[in-house]
């Protein structure tokens, strides 16, 4: 009871990473109808943006290396080379393809994948790199003391930090003028235009925010398993994670993501001894899978509503 | 020309007319020819109805005025438009809400998703104000559509259609426009509800002084509510005049309002329209 407690834990909290970055592509998804099969390499290249200005910053500024000057310093390059990153995209990708069926904005975001990966590699060289966020991976004391349960310290903090913004984002979503007009948009986005919503404006913020989104789960990801190629697998995890939960549902982004987190962990320890182990990186499609079967619209889809 | 309305209203801006299409061609996806050169004036402070069969060009001209054309794959490719004095034919219709020039899509187009609430509230979205004024074009908003107040928190989606069209045009209301460009609001409303809404934008043209361009099948009451009205028919205007002239005219009664003997026909068919317009141009 007390190993399953474990797992499910350790399950929920890498859950919300996924919901982080499923949010990232529902946003996108809302407000501008694109399935953004680039996030993946979004993370990647965020990743691998932050590893590099880390790594050329104390040699162009004279910083201390592996100081938190250093490290804000590159966060906060990182960060606007993401939004810069978006931003482009909208404008050179995305606005003449506009009015184009979902498929060719679709297939463009493929192009555009390889062309992030490929820029990233370009620009800062293809070997791993470490990342060290200073968050030390060691069990939490209490939780071990009180109930003696192994709860990773790293994966807590980054649970919470990744909590935290999902939350914001959604109450952002929900509450403010530009939450609002973001929902607006999704819904009607001829009428959005006809009440003066400049719907260019409100494209680039979404890809503004999924960049953002990318750099955290980039950050957190690279400093668990090294910046390399596979985070932008390890990012696609959203896809099960949205057809879980909707591809328009801010809160099925959630849900799905804790969800995938947990059941693929658990499928791990307890299915996996029996077929070989490996399991993690299949298991959340062959559920998505299944979920698509029985409920194609997601836990939350938006219900269609049809009335005139 | 005799053009110029001459109502009351539209005495005052006799010299700078305040709304004007002129001699505007529309031309979608490069090839459509819709419209053919059409010119109108909506005078400030007045109601001017734009009427004439389904597929006339009416919301085409609506959207040439509001900018909607470009997402549509539609230009205009001759002539000019000018509010207030000023060329708006090349500005995003965000440019225009900021200027106070608003269209109320056919169909209503109200955000289904989101409550009626915050529906009217992203009708102010061009706004740079405070809240608490935001917070009394609201209050303003309600004391027109009542029945908006008892479903603020509903969906609008699971409104009603008369419920739909009354969001439609708050939320443009909700921009605090000085001309609202108002596509069909009878399309597809219980004649009772129609009566009512037309109500409310005559009581909105004149006590919040908000000019209505609306383009209307319904000639009937259109003109009862109107000052003005044209007449389109193929993406040209074939008539013009007061609208209680219009009302009594005999070839309108007959070709739009039903009650000539024979069936609909052209405007074009009938010689003595002919030589008014020859006499016009
Ligand atoms: N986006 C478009 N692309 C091509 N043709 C269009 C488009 N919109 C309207 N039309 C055509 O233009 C003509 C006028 O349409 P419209 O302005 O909607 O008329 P009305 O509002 O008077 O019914 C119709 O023949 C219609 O088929
Ligand atoms: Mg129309």
């Amino acid at each position: 009871m007390q190993f399953f407690l474990e797992v499910l834990i350790g399950g929920l909290l890498s859950g919300v990473l996924y919901a982080l970055v499923a949010l990232g592509f529902v946003l996108i998804f809302k407000a501008s109808g694109v399935f953004n099969f680039a996030q993946g390499a979004m993370v990647f290249f965020a990743a691998l943006t932050f590893v590099g200005f880390q790594e050329v910053l104390p040699g162009w500024t004279g910083l201390e290396e592996g100081g938190s000057a250093v490290f804000w310093l590159a966060f906060a390059l990182a960060l606007v080379s993401m939004i810069i990153l978006g931003i482009l995209t909208e404008k050179i990708v995305l606005r003449p393809l506009v009015n184009q069926p979902h498929i060719t904005l679709f297939m463009a975001t493929i192009g555009l994948s390889y062309l992030i990966e490929g820029i990233a590699q370009g620009v800062w060289g293809a070997n791993v790199r470490g990342l060290d966020l200073g968050i030390e991976d060691v069990p939490v004391e209490w939780l071990m003391e009180s109930s003696n349960i192994l709860v990773s310290k790293f994966d807590l903090v980054a649970a919470g930090i990744a909590g935290v913004l999902v939350a914001s984002l959604a109450l952002l979503f929900q509450y403010t003028k530009i939450g609002r007009a973001l929902r607006a948009v999704a819904d009607d986005h001829q009428a959005a235009l006809s009440i003066g919503i400049p719907l260019q404006h409100i494209w680039v913020i979404v890809w503004g925010v999924a960049g953002f989104v990318a750099l955290i789960a980039g950050m957190i990801w690279g400093a668990r398993n090294g910046v390399q190629f596979a985070l932008t697998y390890t990012a696609l995890k959203a896809l099960p994670v949205l057809i879980l939960g909707g591809f328009t549902s801010v809160p099925g982004a959630i849900v799905g993501g804790l969800i995938i987190g947990a059941s693929e962990k658990l499928a791990e320890v307890y299915v996996g001894p029996f077929v070989g182990g490996g399991i993690e990186s299949w298991f959340p499609y062959v559920l998505a899978l299944l979920f698509l079967l029985v409920r194609p619209e997601g836990l939350f889809g938006e219900k269609h509503i049809d009335r005139v | 020309m005799n053009t110029a309305p001459t109502s009351a209203a539209s005495t005052a801006s006799a010299t700078a007319p305040y709304l004007s299409v002129n001699n505007v061609e529309v031309i979608y996806d490069h090839v459509i020819l819709v419209l053919k050169g059409v010119s109108l004036q909506v005078p400030k402070g007045g109601i001017v109805a734009l009427l004439g069969a389904n597929g006339a060009g009416k919301s085409t001209t609506l959207k040439s005025i509001s900018n909607l054309l470009r997402a549509e794959r539609g230009d205009v490719t001759k002539g000019s438009i000018d509010f207030k004095g000023a060329r708006i034919d090349q500005m995003t219709p965000n440019d225009l809400v900021k200027r106070g020039v608003i269209q109320v899509m056919e169909g209503r187009h109200c955000f289904g998703h989101l409550t009626i609430e915050e529906n009217l509230l992203t009708g102010a979205y061009t706004r740079s104000c405070s809240r608490a004024e935001i917070k009394r074009s609201l209050d303003l908003v309600y004391t027109y559509f009542s029945r908006l107040k008892t479903r603020r928190s509903s969906q609008a989606g699971y409104t009603s259609g008369g419920e739909q069209q009354m969001c439609a045009i708050g939320r443009a209301i909700m921009a605090n426009p000085e001309m609202v460009l108002l596509d069909e609001p009878s399309m597809g409303l219980a004649p009772q509800i129609v009566e009512e809404i037309f109500e409310i934008v005559k009581d909105l043209n004149s006590k919040e002084q908000v000019s209505f361009l609306l383009a209307e099948q319904n000639t009937m009451v259109a003109l009862r509510y109107a000052d003005f009205g044209y007449i389109l028919e193929n993406g040209r205007i074939v008539m013009e005049g007061e609208a209680k002239e219009l009302a009594t005219n005999e070839d309108v009664k007959e070709f739009y309002l039903g009650l000539g003997g024979e069936g609909r026909k052209s405007f074009r068919e009938v010689k003595h329209y002919r030589r008014r317009k020859r006499w016009l141009s």
